[in-house]
């Protein structure tokens, strides 16, 4: 199978903290890839390389065929085929649900009116929003703006998904609803999925294989069940005892 | 006083039509002006950066009076001809651009940064995600300071007096001249501004209602 997303030597800094060491990973097309790991462990900037919202100093970011560290490289065409999540959302506040699903697809793919509406209430009938199309996000709750952000990527029609800590910013009652919606797109054969989280049981269900970052190092990478039956890690053993002590 | 307005009617008018016309120029300019220099302001080059910084500290740091005389002076010489009321009105937009372009800087900057993140992370451009997703926001958020900027280019416009612009200030100073009423004259004066500023404080805080 050949790889959507290949991490070659990156290395990150910002300014002389080293945030990402040695990174090497590859990512096949298809895959569901969980990445954990405490706090400040650079989870969030691996992701966030991956769309370049983060920009790497060193080494190659193959994405989808494309070094995104290569200067010729167009980062716009790529996003489109990179869909993100985000912990907080991120809802164009000035814009109601089915627009926030709407604007990228126009201005960006240059779909038109009337395509776009049709697929964009196709999605939101799909994360179950369809009535709350014309609420403003102000209106809805932190599980349903959050439905609709993933509705709002998946409307740019990419190959690959990052989720960076989708749940962590909601009301306990509302993550089902969400891990729901990510379980559905993560399924579809042909989209790889990249996500961050700390949700245990989820990841277990999910994944094909595990991650398990420290200190910005990738400490161990191993299919789902290997991973949490055995972990080769020693601090990827004791992260799991402390987490799942609870 | 009423006789004072009635026998200089004509005169009042068309200082008023030109403060309004100036105003209005102004107005329009500095917006468009002062929103691109706030961009500038926030862009990831650093370049661009440096140019909006250094154009809203030389303009905002200068007194408008002195930013106008050069216009009428130093341009005419140098460069083209033009009247009081032109080189007035251009001082007026660029001294006003300076403080729209701090307004609106601090709207952008209020904006969360997860929206800008978020529109660039779908693929759109730097300038797309403005147009679309921030400055929609930053403007909504500095309506009220920028009915102040406004309100404030009104009253400015009265430097147009000191270069010949014939506008309400320099039509009172030559009615206060030749009546010898200057008192009368100045308070009728002082009313046409607040012909012209009153609505536009009720219509900012009417909008600022409305957007809320």
């Amino acid at each position: 199978m050949s790889s959507m997303i290949e991490f070659r030597d990156v290395q990150k800094y910002y300014g002389k903290f080293h945030a990402l060491k040695d990174i090497n990973l590859k990512i096949d097309k298809g895959e569901t890839v969980v990445l954990i790991g405490p706090s400040g462990s650079g989870k969030s900037t691996l992701a966030r390389t991956v769309n370049g919202l983060e920009t790497i100093q060193e080494g190659q970011l193959i994405v989808n065929g494309r070094d995104i560290a290569d200067k010729s490289t167009d980062i716009n065409r790529i996003r489109t085929d990179v869909g993100m999540v985000f912990q907080h959302f991120n809802l164009y506040a000035n814009k109601d649900v089915l627009e926030n699903v709407m604007l990228a697809p126009r201005i960006v793919l240059k779909l038109s009116e009337e395509e776009n509406k049709k697929t964009a209430m196709a999605l939101l009938d799909q994360v179950g929003l369809a009535d709350k199309a014309h609420n403003m996000p102000s209106q809805i709750s932190g599980g349903q703006a959050q439905r609709v952000a993933i509705a709002r990527s998946l409307a740019m029609k990419p190959r690959c998904m990052l989720f960076d800590e989708p749940t962590s910013a909601l009301d306990p009652e509302m993550i089902d609803d969400v891990l729901g919606v990510i379980k559905y797109v993560t399924s579809q054969s042909d989209m790889t999925s990249l996500i961050v989280t700390h949700e245990m049981g989820f990841a277990q269900e999910v994944a094909n294989r595990v991650i398990f970052m420290a200190d910005g190092q990738v400490l161990e990478d191993d299919e789902t069940n290997k991973f949490f039956k055995h972990p080769s890690n020693e601090r990827a053993s004791q992260f799991l005892g402390k987490i799942i002590k609870h | 006083m009423i006789k004072l307005l009635v026998d200089n009617w004509s005169a009042f008018i068309s200082g008023f039509g030109w403060t309004v016309l100036s105003s209005l120029l102004a107005l329009f300019f500095s917006l468009i002006i002062g929103s691109l220099f706030a961009i500038l302001e926030v862009m990831p080059s650093k370049v661009a950066r440096v140019i909006g910084n250094v154009y809203v500290e030389v303009f905002r740091n200068i007194p408008l009076l002195v930013i106008t005389m050069f216009f009428y002076l130093v341009i005419p010489l140098y460069v083209v001809k033009i009247n009081g009321f032109t080189a007035g009105t251009i001082g007026l937009t660029i001294y006003t651009s300076a403080f729209i372009a701090e307004t609106v800087r601090s709207g952008i900057n209020s904006v969360d940064d997860g929206q800008m993140e978020a529109a660039r992370a779908q693929g759109m451009t730097f300038w797309q995600a403005m147009k679309n997703v921030v400055l929609p926001q930053a403007f909504k958020l500095v309506i009220p300071p920028l009915g102040n900027q406004f309100i404030n280019l009104v009253k400015n416009s009265s430097v147009l007096a000191f270069v010949a612009g014939f506008d309400l200030m320099y039509q009172g100073n030559a009615i206060a001249s030749t009546t010898f009423e200057t008192v009368n004259t100045y308070v009728v004066v002082g009313l046409f501004y607040l012909v012209i500023t009153l609505p536009i404080s009720y219509y900012m805080q009417h909008l600022e209602r409305k957007l809320a």
